[in-house]
């Protein structure tokens, strides 16, 4: 992972919705008083909510005032942390986990797909403008290797077929069926359970 | 007390040290990079890993509270291991770039890595490579270079009070940095030059000049401002290359501002190096013989009533002895005067014009009270002093007038004479505040006497602590912020004519016909017929009105006294010599003198010092009974005068850097861009 880039093409302004004003005070009040800079990670989630899943700098300008800290510590944080997207990402945004299980498991094959069908770099937007892909270090779901994240949810057992058509229903603006590619419920062995048989709902 | 080991030799400690501090008692010197006993602590360097009895790793001693009975030893194979390891880590990603970097020399890791490190590298990977960073005029960064020790984010958020500087992104690719590169919007920003332990961040206008052990060292006082920092002079030749801070608790702590440190190319640049006379409005280059000879004969035919001199801001103490001397003695003159506005000094008293709590004494204050005064801009250390107390014990800060950001939060009043009668007739919570407080401190500034009700200010201000019994052995909280180097010593000197400023009045007025202007560019007067002679070392103000200019020295190429706002008597030292024809100042009034009178004023600068000094042990015994004159109120705002920090003096103002950083300063404010 490199430090992340940030976008060239900023918004002017920003401002929390009427919403998110509330869901921030909301955050605000969970810490001590005069301790409010902690919400910080919190508000910059929110911001990345609002703005198409990435944060402009002027909501990390917006934030600072907001909790009434220094911008630079702002900055400190949404680019510490690899969640926060720093320019804009697609519509769909692919995250491919290359972590060791993954990686053994092919992922630099949907590495690959994925630099075939979306953009030749990685964060960069498509050709329509729909979709970008990033590599990511784990996302926890090792016993389903390999995975992509698409948004919120959660792509597993993949290969490059699988992908493939996968990228191409989300072309279609569709949103695929989340979830293991091999038909296995959460993370159950491959051939079906082999314990707890019995029991219906284990 | 605490009692513990290092390295099987008993000591006995204070409760509240780190292990590392116990270690520095015993005597025994452990290798840092991110610790500073300044800086609150981080532990991100790793460097001084000591190992502890009954620990199975190494601890980071610089973070480890001593405890009783610990058995810490610092010189076993383990200990030697672990900074081997931290150095070749430290040194993995490091350039090996020693021979062309400006830190060459005086660099920690340098140093270190020769006593601690490993004479080889196993990291055969790609080096890491960082993009430059713009950091404003002053600071060159060179960002691969960088330990991530964070000591200048800490400083700049600690003790600069600008939380401009981060540390963004994380592990190998963490970076310092300002907030979107921009300037950085301290006058002490040149200190995280100091702190860097690599060369990460290198002096901009010092790039490539010299290197450390090519320079003659001087240790001296600055005279930028008049809290007098301990600095050291760095010298090439004649040439003056760098000023850095020297440590003095007492005074600037280790830091310096960054006029004291920068305005030093100034002492190249706009330099008076051979005696001129203005022939038909253009300077003619003459000798000191002839110089002498117009000027002498001019003061023949001239009545001594119609002769004035004005004294600068820059002027060491033995100059103005000499000056006092020549105007009483030689050419018996009274108009004298060392204060270029009609700011109100009363001399009847040390106390009436010194920083009485004195510097070390702003951190036990528990209240403060700023009248008109500025201290960011008009003395930076002393702010920086404030700030510390502010972040140690949250102090409440009240400003009459809106003086700007000070760094730390204060409360303003409207800078009306209004506040100061609301206080001192108990009217105010302002004046229940100053009498609950402990330690209390008044501060007032120069715009604050510098107006009509000067007078009334201060007098009353005195009266309202002296009859609440607030002045006391121990504690004085009256003080008055100089802003001159030559302020103080001048009041000393008693080279101040009356409040009203009588001699500046007249000169306004066009009432004298010979000016001397010794080191005085700051006045504020249309020349019509008077013969105006400049003593001084840069052609500024001064130089462009004079009919004849006789070219002095600078602070950094003549011995003299200074006395600093607190009234400590400090010496700065040559460590150049003057350009050209140019002469010590002293030198130029004792020869004319001799011209005149045939008899030189003093036979030597020994004989200048002993009296001078003499003269001063007389004034401080002077006191007298505490009286005050009763003044008139007048309704009216105080003015607080916008201050041009980068310009202040001749020096600055002959200073290329000190003009970027002006023109910086000027661009952001022309932008709006928020700070």
């Amino acid at each position: 992972m490199s430090l992340k880039k940030i976008s060239k093409d900023q918004p002017e302004k920003f401002e929390f919705n009427d919403r998110n004003i509330e869901l921030a005070k909301k955050m605000i009040n969970n810490y001590p008083e005069g301790k409010q800079q902690s919400a910080v990670m919190s508000l910059l989630y929110l911001a990345q909510r609002q703005n198409n899943n990435w944060i402009p700098l002027a909501a990390m300008k917006y934030i600072a005032k907001f909790l009434n800290m220094p911008y630079i510590k702002v900055y400190e944080v949404a680019t510490f942390y690899s969640m926060y997207n720093l320019s804009p990402v697609g519509k769909f945004f692919y995250q491919v986990c290359t972590t060791t299980p993954c990686m053994l498991r092919g992922a630099y094959k949907l590495v690959d797909v994925c630099k075939k069908k979306i953009s030749n770099k990685e964060n960069e937007i498509s050709s329509d403008g729909n979709s970008s892909w990033m590599e990511v270090e784990c996302l926890g779901a090792c016993i389903n290797a390999p995975m992509i994240q698409i948004n919120d949810e959660y792509y597993e057992d993949l290969d490059e077929k699988k992908l493939e058509n996968i990228i191409e229903e989300t072309m279609k603006g569709k949103t695929p069926k989340p979830g293991s590619y091999k038909g296995r419920v959460n993370s159950e062995p491959e051939n079906n359970r082999t314990t707890l048989v019995g029991i219906k709902n284990a | 007390m605490l009692k513990l080991k290092v390295n099987d030799k008993d000591i006995e400690i204070e409760e509240g040290l780190t292990v590392l501090q116990a270690c520095e008692q015993a005597g025994v010197e452990i290798p840092r990079f991110c610790y500073h006993e300044k800086l609150s602590i981080a532990g991100n360097c790793r460097m001084c890993l000591v190992e502890m009895e009954k620990s199975p790793k190494p601890i980071a001693s610089c973070a480890m509270p001593a405890v009783d009975g610990m058995n810490i030893k610092t010189n076993t194979p383990m200990v030697e291991k672990a900074r081997k390891g931290v150095m070749e880590f430290l040194l993995a990603n490091h350039p090996l770039d020693c021979p062309v970097c400006d830190q060459g020399g005086e660099c920690d890791l340098q140093d270190q890595s020769m006593y601690y490190g490993i004479d080889k590298s196993r990291f055969k990977e790609n080096k890491r490579f960082v993009p430059e960073k713009y950091m404003g005029p002053l600071i060159k960064t060179q960002m691969t270079r960088c330990i991530h020790c964070t000591r200048c984010v800490r400083f700049a958020t600690e003790v600069a009070g600008i939380p401009e500087l981060g540390a963004i992104g994380r592990g190998e690719d963490m970076q310092i940095t300002t907030y979107l590169e921009k300037a950085m919007e301290s006058e002490l920003s040149g200190n995280v030059i100091d702190l860097c332990p690599v060369g990460a961040l290198t002096s901009k206008p010092y790039v490539f000049e010299a290197r450390p052990w090519e320079l003659k060292k001087t240790e001296t006082i600055d005279v930028m401002d008049a809290v007098g920092s301990n600095i050291r002079v760095d010298t090439y030749g004649w040439e003056v290359k760098r000023v850095l801070p020297r440590i003095n608790e007492e005074i600037n702590e280790e830091w310096i501002s960054d006029k004291t440190r920068y305005a030093c190319d100034g002492l190249k640049s706009q330099r008076l190096d051979h005696p001129l006379k203005k022939i038909n409005n253009e300077f003619k280059k003459i000798s000191w013989k002839e110089a002498y000879e117009i000027i002498a004969e001019k003061i023949k035919i001239t009545s001594s009533d119609k002769i004035a001199g004005f004294v600068g801001d820059l002027t060491n103490m033995e100059t103005m002895f000499v000056t006092k001397e020549f105007f009483e003695k030689t050419i018996k003159s009274k108009n004298l005067e060392a204060r270029d506005d009609n700011t109100y000094i009363n001399t009847e008293e040390r106390t009436n014009y010194l920083f009485n709590s004195q510097i070390n004494g702003i951190e036990e204050t528990d209240f403060i009270l700023l009248v008109g005064a500025n201290p960011r801009l008009e003395a930076t250390m002393l702010n920086a002093r404030i700030r510390k107390n502010y972040v140690a014990n949250k102090t409440e800060i009240y400003s009459i007038g809106d003086v700007g950001d000070q760094t730390y939060p204060y409360k303003k009043l409207p800078a009306e004479t209004k506040i100061i009668r609301e206080i001192y007739e108990n009217k105010s919570e302002i004046s229940k505040k100053i009498l609950d407080s402990k330690k209390p401190l008044v501060i007032i500034g120069k715009s604050a006497l510098n107006s009509k009700s000067g007078k009334f200010i201060f007098e009353n201000i005195k009266k309202f602590l002296i009859e609440n019994k607030k002045i006391t052995d121990e504690w004085n909280p009256f003080n008055i912020l100089s802003v001159n180097a030559s302020s103080v010593g001048s009041y000393d000197l008693n080279l101040v004519n009356n409040d009203e400023n009588l001699t500046l009045k007249k000169l306004q007025e066009n009432d004298f016909e010979i000016v001397f202007l010794i080191g005085q560019d700051n006045l504020k007067f249309k020349k019509k017929d008077e013969f105006v002679v400049y003593i001084g070392s840069h052609g500024d103000n001064g130089a462009e009105i004079a009919d004849v200019i006789l070219p002095g020295a600078t602070y950094t190429e003549q011995d003299g006294f200074f006395t600093n706002l607190e009234g400590k008597l400090q010496k700065a030292y040559r460590a150049s010599f003057p350009p050209g024809e140019a002469k010590e100042d002293y030198k130029i009034l004792n020869e004319l003198s001799e011209l005149l009178k045939r008899k030189k004023l003093f036979q030597n600068k020994d004989e200048i010092t002993n009296n001078l000094l003499n003269y001063l042990d007389l004034n401080k015994k002077k006191t007298q009974s505490i009286k005050f004159s009763s003044v008139d109120y007048i309704d009216e705002k105080i003015i607080i005068n916008p201050i041009d920090y980068y310009y202040s003096n001749v020096i600055a103002r002959a200073s290329k850097t000190m003009s970027e950083c002006r023109n910086i300063k000027t661009d952001i404010k022309k932008t709006g861009t928020e700070g």
